[in-house]
């Protein structure tokens, strides 16, 4: 009989390895990607110092107007000055100390949901759901508690972009996913009324829609009941994005294997809870990247309020440069405001990217 | 046909019937998958069934826990009708374990949560209770030891294992197995029949779909043949292997056994 002796592992080669490896792999593995490495580099050569030296090193960082901006590169003055307006819009000066406690407390909430190890997380989740909107929207508004009242015609800038964003993402996610599960049900009924309402959101533009919210929707109702403009540019928003979000998570819904479904009607569960437990979780899972891009859109999409005449952070940003003291600094302006959007949407894009790392159990199939 | 046909030794023991099938048919669009099936389970009753890919013997089993809908017959699972009704299905759901060919186990709970999910939201049984319950059964399949990974970290066989236990954490009074071990390699195989011959011995009434004729041989009471559709042949392991009667099943058994 003959005795098998194991072969050893070896090292693999010190040039497949380490720094060295990773060039060799990733910039120089063949002629053609050695010659575009090269013109990365030489394009990026041309094009960063000319842009680090505009924003940065003849940049005017102090001052209090334009007589300030004179070294030829960007004009951040411009930015300091306006900065509180692009932040808060025209919220009373006095009063936004509530504009910031909403928000700051908004942000405490979420980091404590996305530390791992907090022990209240479910109690935190369902007041940030429940709880803090009413808290936040009182807060806002004003009118009771010896709050002054702020119309919400005042709001504006960063703060009316968050609000609009979150609301829009918050309450469009569980409408889209009872669309898609009725989209996919097996009563007629039910899923005509889902597809008609999904095809007929996803068919109009959603200018027209919020258009048709600030003019139309008047000319229908009695006179003298008047809705919030920012409430129906929410609602708007809100089901147009619902029917985008219904499409994303049918495609999740459609990606669980039919044993899924067969395995946990097996064991007795109910519709309701097959899908609370079982398929939803999945689907949801599965398409992650779908739903935060449909955010990172919405997010975007909230500067076509400026159709309806409220003022979001771009637009707020777009009449101030119109500004005469500060023509001309209109470049500054949409930096800036392109700057703050590519935060907040880079910001998601690396938390979807954490979730879905954190969600994976290995299971490949 | 001899005498004691399975039929005879049902009436014989008096055990209470489980399982009523009575000229159950199906159709699937045009095609007509179930012809007339016949069919009493009583309890403890161990029942193989083989035959053919697209014989309709899965569709058969499917059947029992609704999986599948008939179109025409009755089916009678544990003294309860299935019908449109809901709440009939929920309730046989319950007392109607099922093991399938992809053990379907979910990816996204830990071994121990995929057990005590049924018993915690369908039994109303506290967390804790159904923990150690399906502690118990994962037990029972060998591997308590991989309570806290997820499925797709176990191999083939240590899956269906769990997906065994799952069923069982449900204390069901029948077992359906679909193709238990037709998707596991050679080597995985016998862990699984291991632990459903244990669970014969015990006295679980089950019906398999499988081609273990090797399982079928030393555990069953009856087996099966099924073609096209029909029961073409019932009797008990000895005679079914030694003695086939119809002429299909001859050849179907030369065919899985002599190559």
């Amino acid at each position: 009989m003959m005795t098998h002796t194991p072969h050893p592992d070896l090292p693999p080669p010190i040039t497949s390895v380490g720094a060295v490896g990773w060039l060799r792999r990733n910039l120089f593995s063949s002629p053609l990607n050695t010659a575009l490495t090269v013109l990365a580099a030489y394009l990026l050569y041309l094009l960063l110092p000319p842009i680090i030296s505009w924003a940065f090193l003849n940049a005017d960082w102090v001052g209090d107007d334009r007589e300030a901006c004179n070294s030829g590169g960007a004009c951040w003055v411009f930015i300091r000055s306006r900065f509180d307006q692009f932040m808060y819009g025209f919220y009373p000066e006095a009063q936004r100390w509530r504009v910031n406690i909403v928000l700051g407390g908004l942000a405490i909430g979420m980091v404590l949901l996305m530390i791992r190890m907090f022990p209240y997380k479910n109690w935190l989740g369902a007041f940030m759901l429940l709880g803090y909107p009413i808290l936040a929207l009182t807060l806002l508004a004003g009118g009771v508690f010896g709050l002054e009242t702020v119309e919400t015609s005042q709001w504006g800038g960063l703060t009316l972009t968050l609000i609009i964003a979150i609301v829009g993402c918050v309450a469009s996610l569980p409408l889209g996913i009872l669309l898609a599960l009725g989209r996919r049900s097996e009563m007629p009924i039910v899923r005509a009324i889902c597809v008609v309402f999904i095809e007929f959101w996803r068919g109009v533009p959603l200018i027209t829609v919020l258009f048709m919210s600030s003019v139309m929707l008047p000319l229908f109702l009695p006179e003298g009941v008047n809705f919030d403009k920012l409430l129906r540019a929410l609602i708007g928003v809100t089901l147009f994005e619902a029917a985008y979000m219904a499409e994303v998570i049918r495609g999740g819904l459609q990606a669980i294997p039919k044993g899924q479904y067969e395995a946990a009607a097996g064991l007795g569960l109910g519709y309701w809870r097959s899908m609370g437990l079982i398929i939803l979780p999945q689907a949801l899972k599965l398409v992650i990247p779908g739903i935060v891009n449909t955010f990172i859109a919405l997010f975007k999409d909230t500067t076509l309020v400026i159709i309806i005449g409220l003022l979001d952070l771009l637009n707020t940003v777009h009449n101030a440069t119109t500004d005469p003291n500060w023509l001309g600094y209109s470049i500054e302006g949409y930096v800036f405001a392109a700057a703050v959007f590519w935060i907040f949407c880079f910001s998601m894009s690396r938390y979807s990217q954490n979730l879905e790392q954190r969600l994976h159990t290995g299971h490949r199939r | 046909m001899p005498n004691d046909t399975p039929l005879s030794v049902v009436t014989e023991t008096k055990e209470p019937v489980m399982i009523e099938m009575d000229g159950v048919h199906k159709w699937y669009g045009q095609f007509h998958v179930l012809k007339d099936l016949n069919l009493t389970v009583t309890k403890g009753e161990r029942i193989v069934i083989c035959g053919p890919s697209g014989s309709g013997k899965s569709t058969a089993i499917r059947c029992i826990n609704r999986l599948e809908e008939h179109q025409q017959g009755r089916i009678v699972v544990d003294g309860v009708e299935l019908t449109g009704d809901v709440k009939h299905i929920e309730q046989i759901r319950r007392e109607v374990g099922m093991v399938f060919q992809h053990f379907n186990l979910f990816p996204h709970l830990t071994v121990l949560e995929n057990c005590a999910l049924a018993p915690i939201w369908v039994r109303k049984m506290p967390r804790r209770e159904a923990e150690d319950i399906a502690m118990q059964y994962l037990e029972r399949v060998k591997i308590p030891e991989q309570a806290k990974k997820y499925p797709g970290q176990l191999s083939g066989g240590q899956q269906q294992r769990v997906a065994i236990a799952r069923s069982l954490c449900m204390s069901p009074k029948i077992m359906l197995f679909d193709e238990p071990t037709s998707a596991l390699d050679p080597e995985m195989i016998k862990e699984v029949l291991d632990v459903m011959v244990g669970l014969a011995e015990e006295g679980m009434t089950m019906l398999c779909v499988t081609h273990e004729m090797g399982f079928a041989k030393t555990v069953a009471n009856r087996v099966i043949f099924m073609d096209g559709g029909e029961i073409i042949e019932e009797n008990n392991p000895h005679d079914f292997f030694t003695n086939p009667q119809s002429e299909r099943t001859q050849l179907f058994l030369s065919q899985i056994l002599h190559h």
